[in-house]
């Protein structure tokens, strides 16, 4: 081989010599290690792991307060829902002539942009008894005052509507992006044919953001299994409002249980991974994506 | 009034009501740290008005006892390594992928495409133990490091965009003896410019807001970053809600700053990244 031929073969290993180190050390290794750690006992800490089998993910889909936390997924995967359908419709008003339609969509859009924990304070007060949520109920006649963060399901229902809050704003601007892509002379023919606004929105719009509405599912479930910032931030985990990822968490920094962290970690992955897949499948991308 | 009307007047009211939840919680902590803790525990309510509309003591109080300065700074610190980093390492990494036909190209493709597939959240718990062994554990460096490593999509970013810039212009450096590395950093790194524009965005926001591995890696106190001071700093204020809220409006500003002035930029920057 000449040496201007070995130059060649080399320099594009050159230019993808440091993303290539990044990806196999942050991302394949640890892939790799967790599903070793998963079928052992390790804590984390000692030289010594002992093989276990399946034991650590028969013991994460039996025991029931490590079951649980499915169940408190389920209070974000409602939410996430109630936010794309919320979303969608104010997508669909804002991408009509309205008037002072950018300030809206500034206002709807601004909490994706918030620091998480800026977030988590600032509800922690709103629903602080007599805080902010009291006292604008009071307002409409409702008084009393309500532990809004205290138990299971009022708390759950309130951590997830936080996120509703925090993350509608990014869906929000997706549907609009989508829909202003369809080019306006189609509704202009549907209006000639005498389309009201909810054909339109079922025969145009709605055909117009499959791709996007199906990504914003995916988030959505993947999403709602990793809901970790705000319960974190917010109650700790407390009152029954541990979530699938402060559990992990806990489970290998606090607990030194390496080994079921891993399973726990494992199991989220395959979950995500098989959504993804799903996905693909039943809305498959038209475009052919990098090769 | 017509159907027609009726309909309109209730799309506005329907506007009008999500901008009062949006703003609610956000303007009664912004007027509470505005207050004194006297006019607090008299228990005037979350959204009557401060006395003294310029009483900026919370906020001095929140900046020095939650060591807003810091924060700040080792903040600015990592955004500007982990986004010069991103940069680079995205863009070189879409320059080889699209300029260059090479063997197990396929495979390299392939390698990324998974590795976007993988939250990052599942996989911080063996992480944590690659980077500690590093020795980086408790530096500013494990995540930078992170930040720049994890990043697959801005590689799709700039993927997308190479792919739109013309290899004859590759070709007419190449015949005026340009090398590779020449043509990259000359030609096609400016003329990525709306695509790090897209990137340093998106980066920026997402690196800013992290509270997950800033609270991973860096437990000691003077390696706090904004999310992490902020969360430290409610433990020993947990009572004092005037200066939580001043710390909290503290750490938005910036953000809101920020989205004032480059708005259609930052719709823009996640509208393409999240399709991708």
């Amino acid at each position: 081989m000449t040496r201007a031929r070995v130059w060649r073969t080399v320099t594009p290993w050159l230019y993808l010599a440091v993303p290539l180190a990044l990806l196999v050390t942050f991302t394949c290794i640890p892939v790799g290690n967790m599903i070793r750690d998963s079928f052992t006992d390790w804590d984390g800490v000692s030289p010594d792991r002992n093989y276990v089998g399946t034991r650590n993910y028969v013991e994460l889909f039996t025991r029931p307060e490590l079951f649980q936390v499915f169940f408190v997924s389920i209070y974000y995967l409602v939410a996430s829902v109630v936010q794309i359908v919320l979303a969608l419709y104010f997508a669909t008003v804002l991408s009509f002539d309205v008037r002072f339609r950018n300030l809206f969509k500034g206002i709807l859009f601004f909490p994706y942009l918030i620091n998480g924990v800026a977030i988590g304070l600032v509800f922690l007060y709103f629903f602080q008894p007599h805080g902010t949520l009291d006292t604008v109920l009071g307002a409409f006649g409702v008084h009393g005052h309500h532990s809004w963060l205290g138990s299971g399901r009022v708390a759950n229902t309130s951590l997830a509507g936080v996120s509703v809050w925090r993350f509608m704003g990014l869906n929000f601007v997706l549907f609009l992006g989508a829909i202003q892509s369809i080019p306006g002379e189609l509704y202009e023919a549907s209006e000639l044919d005498g389309a009201n606004r909810w054909q339109q929105f079922r025969h145009i719009i709605a055909p117009g953001i499959k791709p996007v509405l199906s990504l914003s599912a995916i988030l959505a479930i993947s999403g709602s299994l990793s809901a970790f910032e705000i319960p974190f931030i917010m109650t700790n985990g407390a009152a029954g409002t541990q979530t699938f990822v402060i559990q992990t968490v806990k489970l290998a920094f606090e607990f030194n249980k390496m080994g079921l962290a891993s399973a726990a970690a494992v199991a989220l992955l395959v979950i995500i991974l098989l959504v993804t897949w799903l996905q693909r499948i039943v809305v498959p991308d038209e475009r052919n994506d990098l090769v | 009034m017509t159907r027609k009307a009726l309909l309109r007047s209730l799309v506005y009211l329907s506007l009008l009501l999500a901008c009062a939840v949006v703003l609610l919680p956000l303007l009664a902590v912004f007027l509470t740290s505005l207050k004194t803790s006297g006019e607090i525990s008299r228990g005037s309510g979350a959204l009557t008005l401060p006395h003294d509309w310029l009483n900026y003591h919370n906020y001095v109080t929140a900046f020095r006892a939650g060591k807003m300065l810091r924060a700040f700074w080792n903040t600015a610190f990592i955004l500007v390594f982990s986004i010069g980093g991103t940069v680079l390492i995205g863009s070189m990494a879409a320059f080889a992928i699209d300029r260059f036909r090479f063997r197990l190209r396929r495979l390299v493709v392939a390698l990324f495409l998974v590795g976007s597939l993988v939250p990052s959240v599942t996989t911080q718990v063996a992480t944590f133990k690659i980077v500690d062994s590093f020795g980086m554990f408790d530096s500013r460096w494990a995540p930078i490091v992170l930040y720049m490593g994890t990043d697959i999509v801005s590689i799709y970013i700039f993927l997308q965009f190479i792919r739109g810039i013309p290899i004859s212009l590759d070709e007419a450096a190449r015949i005026d003896g340009a090398n590779s590395f020449t043509i990259y950093w000359r030609i096609i790194l400016p003329l990525l410019k709306p695509a790090i524009a897209t990137v340093v965005i998106i980066k920026g926001i997402t690196v800013y807001n992290d509270f997950y591995i800033p609270f991973l890696y860096m437990p000691s106190e003077n390696l706090g970053t904004i999310s992490t001071s902020l969360f430290r700093f409610k433990g020993p204020f947990g009572a004092h809600w005037e200066d939580i809220s001043a710390g909290a409006i503290l750490v938005m500003v910036p953000t809101l700053v920020v989205f004032l002035f480059l708005q259609r930029f930052i719709y823009n920057g996640f509208t393409r990244g999240a399709t991708k």
